[in-house]
């Protein structure tokens, strides 16, 4: 009898019912949602917007029932997926999330769409019967056998949605679903949603900071407010033309306010770093590209560009001496001073006064427990005093806004706090040539415009820049000369940009 | 992520039950366990090694995944001839070391043993596509299936961690601190490489949790784990070889439990 109630919602979309609602996580003093009135009719289709910090995510998570129970905070208030509390309405709701990999649960395409059907109970010929339709409609046309841990990105999340799609849900949530994708994945995820609401009655509630996504997809906006309910609500053109000039100044990506680019003065440096006939790879066995011949000059930004799996990150982490050269050489004899021109074989010290990189994930580069102690970690390792460590830092913290945050631990900070702060601990050292790996990756517009302008300052100062980037837009606002790179083996030459 | 890659092939034992795998693989073992003497060892080897033909392995891969089993078994015989109880006349003698009969004959049913436990063992498993045996634990066993569903899903990760470990090391001499402390070093990265994979076991489990896993309804199978003759079958291959092995050891006066003389 469960298992018909659960199934039951088949085909119809779900209302939405907030009143007064409210959610404080457990520990926490300040209310992440509150005071919410909030009424979704069946079948709208809800774009969810709000400076970072506004509760969206939270928001979505308790539609979705994940929230957690009492030991994980508290509530207030009423929250209602047709007229029933949302943890009680499981199968009713679709919840997507940003991380592709952490979506995943099963090793083949076809059982993992199969999952939540088997969690909802359903008889073994509809499982199957439902996985093949999810997979139809979201165009992922691959064999059910297929090893799941061979798909992009963009495959992985359209997965995701097909096994959420499979459970039939009268809601779908999108948390940043293409937040971590490249430009081809997201326009995958994009049209494969608008397929699916094509063909579907379902109520739609999206979180994004990029409003021009999902702009056409969605009938109505709603802006949270930090301080608690709804600062905006209403048809979406209303909705940007009233709250537009303010939600583009809080991060959000709105359409007609492009963040402000940085006047560029271009001239001609020393070279610092020079590939000379490279060849690089990951492992021994599988070379991703040779005969790399490019340089990258003071006071000019360099930007690697292409397809997923075509090598970027592993050139980028050759150019900053972290990986060997498999064959051919990278000279830095503009930075090497005293030492030899193969930065792989500097010193890890030595390297970081020289080639500062900033990884794609800023976890892997923490290695303290405070913002602060973050960035003292260079200024040790070169054996700076106090005095000198705290004149570096100092401007840093406060450049990079993490001045209040100098005590907070590095792992609970905002996407794009520990993007800033990945980016001020290689600076406390003053390498001349920065690798930077998809530094606007997921930014909101705020961080993204300060990186930028921090870039183009140090620029302009004379260091160079190295960047592996998917951003269209950094790559114009910043880069001299970009290069190209297609799949393994095909020759690539750098193409200078016109400034 | 190779780690959960479903091995495949056309050979009877890809489409046995991995169940059935775990179970021949136990009777076998604890058959051999009971006793240490180079009969029985050497009669469930000769069987096992008419079976491996039908393993769904070619020579090298055999070798190639039995390698550990193989150096196992030498150097355990090798500590047992040098150090093994002594009895009978004496060969080579030199501080602790003492190779006599009696320690070479336990050598050789040292060296038989762990052969004929281990290689079948691993014979068996490399076929077993690890979604199959979660199935077959579930649905055979009757194991929880939010204990069983939970650790494969976890396991998927592991493939994910390798990756981490090495952006981690890599970051590590990016940030200037690769240079001394290597043993700090590993525990900070150790550390390190703990705390994300918390993170990213919680957001699966999120993920887990938002499509219906571990409410209280009764769950289905999209997959069938079937339990028939072929998995009989290798349960009473199994219980053959353990039975002749044992049976001819005692035969000839062989038999000697563990631990006792």
């Amino acid at each position: 009898m469960i298992v018909e109630e659960l199934a039951m919602p088949d085909g119809h979309a779900a209302s939405v019912d907030a009143r007064g609602w409210g959610w404080r996580h457990a520990g926490r003093s300040a209310w992440a949602v509150s005071g919410l009135d909030l009424h979704i009719e069946p079948g709208e289709r809800v774009m969810l917007l709000g400076a970072s910090g506004a509760g969206k995510s939270t928001l979505v998570h308790a539609l979705a029932g994940v929230l957690g129970g009492d030991d994980e905070g508290d509530d207030a208030g009423e929250l209602l997926v047709n007229g029933r509390a949302p943890t009680r309405a499981r199968g009713q709701v679709g919840l997507v999330l940003q991380d592709p990999d952490s979506q995943v649960v099963l090793a083949r395409v076809g059982d993992d769409v199969a999952f939540g059907c088997e969690n909802l109970g359903l008889p073994r010929d509809e499982i199957w019967r439902r996985v093949s339709d999810a997979l139809d409609a979201v165009g992922l046309d691959l064999p059910l056998q297929h090893p799941t841990s061979q798909l992009s990105g963009g495959q992985k999340q359209r997965l995701a949605l097909a096994g959420v799609l499979a459970m039939r849900p009268g809601l779908l949530l999108l948390d940043e679903p293409t937040a971590n994708l490249d430009p081809d994945g997201v326009a995958e995820v994009r049209d494969a949603v608008a397929r699916v609401l094509a063909r579907r009655d379902t109520t739609l509630v999206v979180i994004e900071h990029r409003v021009d996504v999902w702009w056409k997809l969605v009938d109505r906006v709603v802006v949270l407010s930090p301080e608690g309910g709804v600062l905006a609500d209403g048809p979406p053109d209303e909705v940007l033309a009233r709250e537009g000039g303010a939600l583009a100044a809080s991060g959000v990506w709105v359409p007609g306010h492009p963040p402000a680019r940085p006047s560029r003065e271009h001239r001609d440096g020393p070279q610092l770093v020079r590939a000379d006939g490279l060849s690089i790879a990951r492992t021994a066995r599988t070379v991703l590209h040779s005969e790399l011949d490019f340089s990258v000059a003071a006071g000019a930004c360099l930007a690697i560009t292409g397809p997923n799996g075509a090598g970027k990150s592993t050139l980028g982490l050759t150019m900053a001496g972290l990986l060997a050269a498999f064959a051919g050489r990278v000279e830095a004899s503009g930075l090497a001073g005293a030492l030899g021109a193969d930065p792989f074989r500097w010193r890890s010290r030595e390297l970081v006064t020289r080639i500062g990189s900033v990884f794609q994930d800023p976890e892997h580069q923490f290695i303290s427990g405070t913002v602060r102690g973050e960035l003292e970690v260079g200024a040790r390792a070169i054996g700076l005093g106090a005095t000198e460590t705290a004149l570096r830092v100092d401007p840093l913290l406060e450049r990079l806004r993490l001045g209040h945050l100098a005590g907070a631990n590095p792992f609970t900070l905002s996407g794009g706090e520990k993007r800033r702060l990945s980016v001020a601990t290689v600076l406390v050292t003053r390498p001349r040539l920065l690798v930077l790996d998809e530094p606007t990756f997921g930014q909101d517009s705020r961080t993204w415009r300060e990186l930028v302008a921090l870039l183009a300052e140090l620029l302009d100062e004379g260091s160079g820049v190295v960047a592996v980037t998917h951003d269209g837009e950094f790559v114009d606002a910043l880069a001299d000369a970009e290069l190209r790179m297609g799949p393994a083996g095909h020759t690539i030459e750098p193409r200078s940009l016109t400034r | 992520m190779t780690i959960l890659t479903p091995p495949a092939g056309r050979q009877a034992i890809y489409r046995i039950n991995p169940v059935a795998k775990l179970g021949a693989a136990a009777i076998l073992s604890v058959a051999l366990v009971l006793s240490i003497d180079w009969v029985s060892a050497s009669v469930a080897l000769a069987f096992e090694g008419v079976f491996f033909l039908f393993a769904g392995l070619g020579p090298r891969r055999f070798f190639l995944r039995t390698s550990p089993v193989w150096l196992a078994a030498v150097l355990g015989a090798m500590t047992v001839l040098l150090y093994g109880r002594a009895s009978g006349e004496s060969h080579f003698h030199f501080l602790l070391m003492n190779v006599t009969d009696g320690s070479i004959e336990l050598a050789i049913a040292t060296l038989l043993r762990v052969l004929a436990i281990g290689l079948p063992a691993v014979v068996l498993f490399v076929t077993v596509d690890p979604t199959a045996l979660a199935d077959g634990l579930a649905q055979v066993i009757r194991l929880p299936s939010r204990f069983v569903l939970g650790a494969l899903g976890g396991m998927r990760l592991v493939g994910l961690f390798l990756d981490d470990w090495k952006s981690l090391e890599l970051a590590r001499r990016a940030r200037g601190v690769a240079d001394r402390g290597r043993i700090r070093r590993f525990a900070g990265q150790a550390f390190a490489l703990l705390v994300l994979s918390i993170r990213r076991g919680s957001k699966l489990a999120t993920a887990m949790e938002a499509r219906g896993f571990g409410a209280s309804n009764q769950r289905s199978w999209a997959r069938e784990s079937r339990f028939g003759w072929h998995e009989i079958l290798l349960i009473l291959i199994a219980l053959v070889v353990a039975g002749t092995a044992l049976a001819t050891s005692m035969a000839t006066g062989q038999w000697n439990f563990v631990g006792a003389t």
